[in-house]
């Protein structure tokens, strides 16, 4: 470890990851916009032939804006955020760097591997575990080599303490490590079946219900750890950093942490609610997802009373807005899942658009929003020049904050309808209503939601066209701004 | 007792077990904050001043340095 004068945070990792998270953003969006589109109007199916139709595309939508958009926003944000709580430079070891740049390389050779197999159609049929085995271990790779920059920036820091993100980054790595590792095992067909099977088509080696139960543990705790854990990561940073408060209590957020850590992992069996696993296991689920507004709440009641005598800044910066709406979908998002965690919810909410509903509250209003303030805070340090434009912003992040509005509500009523027609009996016991007149019933709502695609895709334009300009037009900076982010 | 009868007493215990550790850390944090061995709050600050040449917030290697100045 160097100690020079001209020493300075090297982000060229950081830049890679968020050229990648605005590819992916935009492809991931638009994919999702056509196939809402689809939903509604059903003649867009057979636009591109066979890779067109929405069971092609609806993988491909989930896949890119988890593990193109979010992840690159996750690796980009700590690239930046974890040189700077350690103190320590990514240009004070060429190894780092080194692992730094070879990580990217071949997350880019993943992305695009994973874009091309599900459009051809491989794909293991496991909901965001659809990647074929050759995939996973190229995956395994990535996250290894983003685990060993991890731990070798924090073996080389100057901040003894680790800092609160720190804590939320490790627990994204090592979260995703083990549950990744368990559903994903895998055998190729072809071994199974004496070689009449495919080489690129493999099976789970858990079968049944037992195979649901890794299945669901995983996709639960893909949402924690990739949708929740690492974003709380990027609020405890940008928030206090960008508004110039520290976090409101910091004891809290240790406890919140470890209550999370403690209760997320157990809450997965809430999606298999109403089938075939052990009843003690769903009412497991149940519990635990409700016990799980606590920590939840805790992290986001912080970054709230971090605010506290400051709500000035929520007027006057768009950044502080994006990031204070990003906590309070965090909070409605982690109410509502708990809700529809109850048994009796679950049975009429269960395989409806509510969910959908739930999780875009959720992914559009927390998780993008907190990813697209932290990039663009980050923009001025890493380019050295002020943010393109400050009405463009406060334009965005109200035609998004109507996209998400729009989107939630015409799902509740979409799902609750659907739900309770579902389950109408007449007098003597028949069901009252066919499936295709929920889907009759239900159109305006499936309009309503891809109009809310198309406004959530333009304000992402928006937010690109703003970091472009930034990179290459704007206003250059004499010196590095402390705290409010400068914007034209 | 079979091993699912088994399985349920472990769940249940581990979770008791947990939860008195969660409670346990809790207790922990704030009495070690009055008793004046740590200062949790100030850790706020190392998102604040995060400048590559700023002092470190925390103060474990000084405290580390003045051990040793100590014992010498």
């Amino acid at each position: 470890m160097q100690s020079n004068a001209a020493l300075e945070y090297d982000y060229t990792v950081a830049k890679l990851f968020t050229y990648t998270a605005i590819l992916f953003g935009f492809v991931g969006m638009l994919i999702g916009t056509l196939i809402a589109a689809q939903l509604a109007f059903p003649e867009l199916n057979y636009l591109l032939g066979e890779y067109g139709t929405f069971s092609r595309l609806r993988p491909l939508h989930t896949n890119v804006v988890i593990y193109g958009f979010t992840v690159s926003g996750v690796f980009a944000t700590f690239y930046y955020s974890a040189q700077r709580v350690l103190k320590v430079s990514m240009a004070e070891s060429k190894f780092l760097m080194f692992v730094g740049k070879l990580q990217f390389v071949l997350y880019v050779i993943l992305a695009t591997a994973m874009v091309v197999t599900l459009l051809m159609g491989i794909t293991t049929t496991k909901e965001y575990a659809q990647m074929e085995w050759p995939l996973d271990v190229l995956t395994v790779l990535v996250w290894v080599l983003w685990g060993v920059a991890m731990f070798g920036l924090i073996g080389i820091r100057r901040e003894k303490a680790l800092y609160i993100s720190m804590w939320y980054f490790i627990a994204c790595f090592l979260g995703v490590a083990m549950l990744y590792l368990f559903n994903n095992m895998e055998v190729p067909t072809y071994f199974t079946s004496g070689g009449v099977g495919s080489i690129m088509h493999s099976v789970s080696m858990y079968s049944g219900t037992n195979d649901a139960l890794v299945q669901w543990w995983w996709g639960h705790n893909a949402v924690a750890f990739v949708f929740t854990v690492p974003i709380v990561a990027m609020i405890y940073y940008f928030l206090p950093k960008e508004s110039g408060q520290a976090v409101y209590s910091y004891k809290l957020s240790l406890l919140s942490f470890w209550g999370l850590m403690f209760v997320y992992l157990w809450a997965g069996s809430h999606h298999l609610l109403w089938s075939t696993v052990p009843d003690w296991m769903q009412t497991m689920g149940s519990v635990f997802s409700v016990v799980l507004i606590l920590p939840s709440w805790g992290s986001a009641i912080n970054m709230l009373l971090t605010m506290k005598g400051e709500w000035n800044q929520l007027t006057e910066n768009p950044l502080i807005k994006f990031m204070v709406l990003a906590s309070t979908f965090y909070m409605l998002s982690t109410l509502e899942g708990p809700i529809q965690a109850i048994k009796s919810v679950n049975a009429i909410a269960h395989f409806t658009d509510w969910i959908p509903g739930h999780v875009h509250d959720g992914v559009l209003g927390w998780v993008a929003f907190m990813i697209m303030a932290g990039l663009f805070h980050m923009a001025p340090r890493m380019f050295k020049r002020e943010i393109y434009s400050k009405k463009l912003i406060e334009a965005q992040f109200w035609i998004q904050t109507t996209a998400v509005v729009l989107y939630f509500t015409s799902m509740w009523i979409a799902g609750i309808t659907q739900g309770m027609m579902w389950r109408a009996v007449d007098e003597y016991g028949n069901l009252m209503y066919s499936f295709i007149d929920t889907v009759t019933v239900l159109h305006p709502y499936y309009a309503i939601r891809a109009l809310a695609g198309v406004l959530y895709v333009t304000g992402f334009v928006m937010f690109a066209y703003n970091m472009v300009k930034t990179m290459t037009s704007s206003r250059e900076l004499s010196e590095e701004p402390q705290f409010r982010s400068p914007m034209a | 007792m079979d091993i699912r009868e088994l399985q349920g007493y472990a769940s249940f215990f581990m979770t008791i077990f947990l939860v008195v550790v969660l409670y346990g850390y809790i207790v922990y944090l704030y009495r070690s904050e009055k008793k004046g061995e740590k200062d949790y709050e100030k850790l706020g600050n190392i998102a604040l001043d995060d400048e590559i040449h700023s002092e470190p917030i925390n103060d474990s290697s000084a405290n580390s340095d003045e051990k040793k100045e100590r014992n010498k």
